[in-house]
């Protein structure tokens, strides 16, 4: 039973991993963006 | 038709040839990759020492790992030489097809290669005592076949990796999954023949197909990245 | 377009919740192993995602690089077609179908190759064709792992050990070490053409596939191993539940595809943007 529940939880653990490396990535960009020239386009 | 083909005979002859004599002359990289190879052996030695009945069920992974090892550090430096005198340069502006140079780069280390093998093998029979059970004609197919998989895809991946950090270690990191169907049937092939328990047919065969498709698939895009690098 | 990603996320979470409930409660629980067979509920939905990402980064490499040729752009083009057109035919004149596949799902599949490889031509620019490989690489590299995880803790309760050289597993192991180097190329390539060189290796990876099935295959009726997730037919309550949870991870797989295609997407404008000012004021570059 407990290999159910771990299986289940492991599968969460690997994606919700991958998304926090995605929202790392989007915060960093955002930070370059805002150091970028003021004057360029958006 | 004759005469293309007579001009990317004469490039991959003429390279082929050139490489040859620069490895002869100088003797470093054969000095040092031979005397890798022997430390392979021994070091297997040191660390499975079987009878002769296990031996023959080992020996062919056993083999095969060593035999990869030592094609790795030849495959290396495939390209090192090209890439210190912008040889490659050279090449990519000269009428010359991308194919021969592949191809002439790829025959000469299999030639390499296959020394190596030739050196190692003997070693291995004697350490470990090997006497194939099977039909022993069938182990030079294997090796001829298995060393050509490995060093077509090898050189194609050598050429992938020159502008990459960590260009050693880089090679084998693409080599390797790629290759494993190869040398499942490699080791898979090489023990059947060993033991005498059960027919390498398919094994050879599936050597034989992986070549062909892998071969093809090399001269199909070498001359991209060749232009890539 | 963008305005639809916080709906379709909260409809794809809700989803994801009702299939979590169709695996835990709903579906029958099995004969043979009991509650812990529900592992193929997330098992199989994921080694299917994976498979697919996978396919369509090989589509993608294919078309990025046959698309600077027209020739090569149009011979890939009837290759497509022909896919599509030799499953048809191949769906009639074969008689007797291997187990478990029904009449019409070759001609299907066959048409849905065609169908996404036009569709992935049509949608993508030649850049936009590079950031789908890389972005079904990754998201594929991911699912393979959950695979990988989620088959060895199916396969100790029920057979005692961790691994087994299960042909399904090991295929899925090559697979992923195959995505792994290929994700390695791209990340310490200094090369200007990196997705050249990384649409080679993916087209060689793909090209592996089926002599890496076949190797292990034939190594499996030389060495029997157990089989992991079982063959033969399948409880129809099963399948339904299974095929709930594939069409919510399938929603899932897209939505985190979506959002690293644009994040791919603005990091590439922001590098070129600082590249750009870089050459433009050199004084500050030199620091």
């Amino acid at each position: 039973m407990n290999y159910l529940y771990a299986a289940y939880a492991a599968t969460w653990a690997i994606h919700i991993t991958y998304l926090a490396t995605l929202v790392r990535r989007h915060n960093r960009l955002k930070r370059e963006i805002a150091e970028l020239k003021p004057g360029l386009p958006r | 038709m004759s005469t293309t083909e007579s001009e990317i005979s004469g490039v991959i002859l003429a390279t082929l040839a050139k490489d040859i004599r620069l490895e002869w002359r100088s003797k470093d990289a054969i000095n040092s990759m031979l005397f890798f190879s022997l430390l392979v052996v021994v070091v297997f030695s040191f660390s499975f020492d079987p009878n002769a009945e296990e031996s023959r069920q080992i020996a062919g992974g056993l083999i095969w790992v060593a035999f990869l090892f030592a094609a790795v550090v030849a495959l290396n430096q495939t390209w090192t030489r090209e890439l210190r005198n912008q040889v490659l340069d050279a090449y990519r502006v000269s009428p010359a097809p991308a194919n021969a140079l592949f191809l002439a780069k790829a025959f000469g280390n299999f030639i390499f290669v296959t020394l190596l093998e030739a050196l190692m093998t003997p070693l291995f029979v004697v350490f470990y005592k090997l006497r194939a059970l099977g039909p022993g004609w069938q182990l030079i197919l294997v090796a001829g076949f298995g060393t050509w998989a490995l060093v077509v895809n090898g050189t194609f991946f050598a050429a992938m990796s020159l502008r990459t950090r960590s260009r050693e270690i880089m090679l084998p990191l693409l080599l390797f999954p790629i290759s494993i169907p190869a040398l499942l049937s490699m080791v898979e092939a090489t023990t059947a023949i060993l033991t005498g328990e059960t027919n390498a047919r398919f094994w050879i065969v599936l050597l034989a197909t992986y070549d062909v498709m892998f071969t093809t698939a090399c001269l199909a895009l070498f001359p991209r990245v060749l232009e890539a690098e | 377009m963008k305005k639809a990603f916080p709906l379709l996320a909260l409809l794809t979470a809700a989803l994801l919740g009702y299939a979590l409930y169709q695996a835990l409660v709903v579906a029958p629980r099995e004969q043979t192993m009991g509650d812990v067979q529900r592992i193929f509920y997330y098992h199989v939905p994921s080694a299917w995602t994976a498979f697919l990402l996978f396919f369509i980064n090989f589509l993608a490499s294919v078309q990025f690089l046959v698309r600077p040729n027209e020739k090569l752009d149009r011979i890939a083009g009837w290759v497509a077609i022909a896919v599509g057109a030799i499953c048809c035919v191949a769906d009639f004149a074969i008689r007797d179908l291997p187990s478990g596949m029904h009449h019409g799902s070759i001609a299907t599949t066959g048409l849905a190759v065609t169908a996404l490889y036009f569709a992935i031509r049509k949608l993508f620019s030649e850049p936009g064709v590079d950031i789908l490989a890389l972005v079904t690489a990754e998201v594929g590299v991911v699912f393979c792992t959950v695979v990988l995880v989620t088959g060895p803790l199916w396969a100790r309760p029920v057979w005692g050990i961790w691994w087994t050289w299960d042909i399904r597993l090991t295929s899925t192991l090559v697979l992923w070490l195959i995505y792994v180097s290929y994700l390695l190329l791209r990340r310490f390539s200094t090369s200007g053409e990196t997705p050249v060189l990384a649409a080679a290796l993916a087209v060689f990876g793909a090209l592996d596939v089926p002599l890496v099935y076949f190797s292990i295959w034939f190594f499996r009726t030389q060495h029997p191993q157990p089989v992991i997730g079982g063959g033969g037919a399948i409880d129809p309550r099963m399948l339904r539940v299974l095929m709930i949870n594939w069409l919510a991870f399938l929603c899932f797989a897209f939505l985190v595809c979506w959002s690293r295609y644009r994040l791919e997407r603005v990091q590439r404008d922001v590098e070129e943007t600082q590249a750009l000012e870089a050459l433009l004021e050199p004084r500050s570059a030199v620091q």
